[in-house]
């Protein structure tokens, strides 16, 4: 019988949680393999350190497997904190980025070598030239999974195409979006698979260099990634050459210091280089003039843990995910209220309501699903109604939101729409980097008009202060600098457009809404 | 600008309708300038990099979602541009309007008063009376310099001093610290500016300072004479950013200047 320290298990609502697996005895090598979605045997939920024994003996007599019940306690004490691991929270999804969460050891080098990571690295060395890898991202249809969804294929091509040298890879890991913790799970839990991505973009784009930029709130993500920087190099797989192929990536990580905007990649840069961390104009774009004005390419935590996923499946097996220009997997953090909360990867296309309703199995008791907050401080939300939109780039733009990093924040019908877009406003008020005057003062602006507009409009009525206000907000989101100030004022005009009563006839305290 | 006599590449655009040539690697707004649409600036300044912070010279050009600031833009060929929507003057009195009301600015007490450029734009631009709340920040004087004063009031946070001390006088005396509406200008390591060493006392910052925040003591209302062409006179010092990446060691031999906590 072996215990091992597993990352995330999925269902965050409910740790701490315990899996209890037989082991199959299969070939531990075989790379590439499982990416069919296996789901463990028994869980357990809720569990205090002193249930530890009851577990033990639960395990006993699953290895043993003794003819009759188990005539034991520790089964009913533990009934209550059983948990069905096939539940629609585990059955619907399709974890490619998550593949591996949850079964392997962060930190043993071991354990991820036998879950097949790094042999799509190891492959790519030996059978494809950079440009295959290339061409192969780029028919998966692979998009930017920090928000923009920029395609991915084309940054690293225009990278590729750049002669200056040397050349640098980012994994951006400033993850800030409140209600976001996607990338967090990638990082804490399956370190050695970004590390593999990062190689595999670097080596497909010609660089020898990669940072790993994590914020400082994650101590548990930067802690695995020393680690696991420290074990590939030891292990060959990072550092001068990996494997001996001649071709090598020196990782370097740096922790970022508490600003939200550093996750803005020409801000990020900054941080990296030892500067202020504000956003500047672009262009140039980080794959002409980067970090150190050198070709750069900067991608999310979660598209480079994508890339060994795809290379293992195949372009068109993972393209065959989705619909439209949306393809592939993307993994959510479901929170808010509803039944089952934590981290989701299902494939694009599904509808929200599916991911709500069936996933996180429906609203809480007593409530009512109001809207689903997508896309966090620079996103939107999608009323109840409109639940059955797909998960797509366009189809949420289309609705004023945003896909976003990954946060989805369900909504219940106690919340009223303009205290959640104060929040938020707040919250970009706070974060705005003070360059550029309509994120600085127009967000604080912004924040003052609609606490007037919630005390009943002011001296000159709702109707008037309601106008100053989407004017301010059209000018805020078309001439801030960056995302963050472009995107502050999204909720505010995507509510106005979905909850306008909300704002215009605020319900009186205490009603029911 | 254009030079006559030299024989350099030209782009060709249409600024406001009228097409003109101009050199390769000139900025949008020195086109926008050359085609009689000079555009309004705060934190440009000629001689120092282009920061796109004040967004009073945004522009829309065809083909592209959302409006560029053109001193941040260089020209290119086919570019057809727009400086003068009613959106965009619209944006550019409320971009006047919300500087106004983040600092405390007084025109009758102030020692730039007719020779501020915030002044100007604004009576330029015609935003002849601000509508938002004013936020009235308790923001401080800074009066330790034995020669100058910084009136933190009347900042805008454009960063012509911050730039002009590190690209031009190579001291980098200033930076802008904080965020959001806490942002503020420190001198040195945030301590008071007569403590500075490194401030070498040129008052270069003071020149290009385009309100009344940065000013020469014992001057009172309207006395303050500014000289915004001051960078474009004297010669850069030292180019932002570093061209060279740091040596590269492991991540596991220890990198170097890592945060540790």
């Amino acid at each position: 019988m072996r215990a091992q320290a597993v990352g995330c298990l999925g269902l965050c609502g409910s740790g701490p949680l315990v899996a209890l697996d037989l082991e199959t005895g299969a070939p531990a090598s075989t790379a590439p393999r499982g990416l069919e979605p296996r789901r463990h045997q028994r869980l357990y939920g809720g569990l205090a350190a002193e249930q530890a024994s009851d577990l033990i003996a639960i395990a006993r007599w699953l290895v043993a497997q003794p003819p009759g019940p188990l005539n034991n306690d520790a089964i009913s004490r533990l009934h209550p904190h059983q948990l069905d691991p096939d539940l629609p929270f585990f059955r619907s999804q399709r974890p490619l980025v998550l593949q591996h969460c949850g079964w392997v050891e962060p930190d043993s080098i071991a354990s991820a070598l036998a879950m097949g990571t790094y042999g799509q690295l190891l492959r790519c060395l030996a059978e494809c030239s950079p440009a295959e890898v290339r061409a192969l991202i780029d028919r998966s249809g692979l998009r930017g999974r920090g928000g923009a969804g920029f395609p991915t294929g084309v940054k690293w091509e225009r990278v590729a195409g750049e002669t200056g040298t040397p050349k640098l890879v980012v994994a951006n890991g400033d993850e800030g979006d409140p209600g976001a913790f996607m990338d967090r799970t990638v990082m804490e839990s399956d370190p050695h698979r970004l590390l593999e991505g990062l190689a595999i973009a670097a080596y497909a784009v010609g660089a020898d260099r990669g940072v790993l930029f994590v914020r400082a709130e994650y101590p548990q993500a930067v802690a695995q990634l020393r680690r696991a920087i420290r074990q590939a190099e030891s292990h060959g797989l990072l550092g001068a050459s990996i494997g001996g192929s001649g071709v090598g990536v020196t990782v370097k990580l740096r922790v970022g210091a508490g600003a939200y905007v550093c996750g803005e990649e020409t801000a990020l840069m900054a941080a990296v280089e030892g500067r202020r961390g504000t956003p500047r104009t672009r262009p140039p774009y980080p794959a002409r003039s980067g970090l150190w004005g050198k070709p750069t390419l900067i991608n999310n935590v979660e598209t480079l843990a994508a890339v060994p996923a795809i290379l293992a499946m195949g372009a068109e097996a993972y393209r065959a995910l989705g619909s439209g220009r949306s393809r592939g997997t993307k993994v959510f953090s479901l929170s808010g209220a509803v039944r089952h909360t934590g981290l989701v990867e299902v494939p694009m296309g599904t509808s929200l309501r599916t991911v709500v309703e069936e996933l996180g199995g429906g609203s809480l008791p007593g409530r009512r699903i109001k809207a689903v907050q997508t896309g966090g401080p620079g996103g939107g939300f999608v009323p109840e109604h409109l639940l059955d939109t797909p998960i797509d780039y366009e189809a949420l733009v289309d609705l004023g939101t945003a896909m976003g990093s990954g946060g989805l924040v369900v909504i219940g019908d106690d919340v009223a729409i303009p205290e959640l877009v104060a929040h938020g406003l707040r919250f970009c008020a706070e974060e705005s980097c003070g360059k550029c005057v309509p994120c600085r003062a127009g967000t604080v602006q912004l924040l003052t008009l609609l606490e007037r507009l919630q005390a009943g409009g002011g001296d000159r009525g709702r109707e008037h202060t309601l106008f100053r206000l989407e004017e301010l907000a059209a000018m805020v989101q078309a001439c801030s600098l960056c995302g963050l100030g472009q995107g502050a004022p999204r909720p505010l005009l995507n509510s106005l457009r979905f909850f306008r009563s909300e704002y215009t006839a605020p319900p009186l305290p205490g009603a029911a809404r | 600008m254009r030079q006559p006599g030299t024989a350099t590449a030209e782009i060709g655009l249409r600024i406001n309708g009228l097409a003109l040539q101009m050199p390769v690697g000139s900025s949008l707004l020195e086109a926008c300038a050359m085609a009689g649409a000079a555009l309004p600036t705060l934190c440009f300044v000629e001689g120092l990099s282009a920061v796109g912070a004040c967004r009073l010279c945004l522009v829309t050009i065809e083909g592209q979602s959302r409006p560029q600031t053109a001193c941040t833009t260089s020209v290119e060929e086919g570019m057809v541009v727009q400086t003068s929507t009613a959106t965009l003057e619209l944006w550019r009195r409320l971009a006047l309007e919300l500087l106004f009301q983040e600092g405390n600015h007084v025109c009758a007490f102030c020692v730039a008063s007719g020779h501020c450029e915030l002044q100007s734009l604004a009576a330029r631009l015609g935003m002849d009376h601000p509508r938002y709340p004013a936020r009235r920040p308790l923001r401080g004087v800074d009066a330790s310099h034995p020669r100058f004063l910084l009136d933190h009031n009347t900042c805008i946070l454009c960063g012509r001093c911050v730039r002009i001390c590190a690209e031009i006088e190579g001291a980098q005396v200033w930076e802008l610290a904080e965020r959001g509406g806490r942002t503020r200008l420190v001198a040195g390591l945030d301590q008071p500016w007569g403590t500075v060493d490194a401030c070498t006392s040129c008052g270069k910052c003071v020149a290009v300072c385009p309100t009344g925040s940065l000013a020469e003591k014992g001057l009172t209302s309207g006395e303050k004479r500014p000289d915004p062409t001051l960078a474009a006179q004297l010669k850069p010092t030292r180019l932002e950013p570093p061209l060279e990446p740091p040596a590269w060691r492991s991540e596991a031999r220890g990198g170097a200047g890592e945060i540790r906590r």
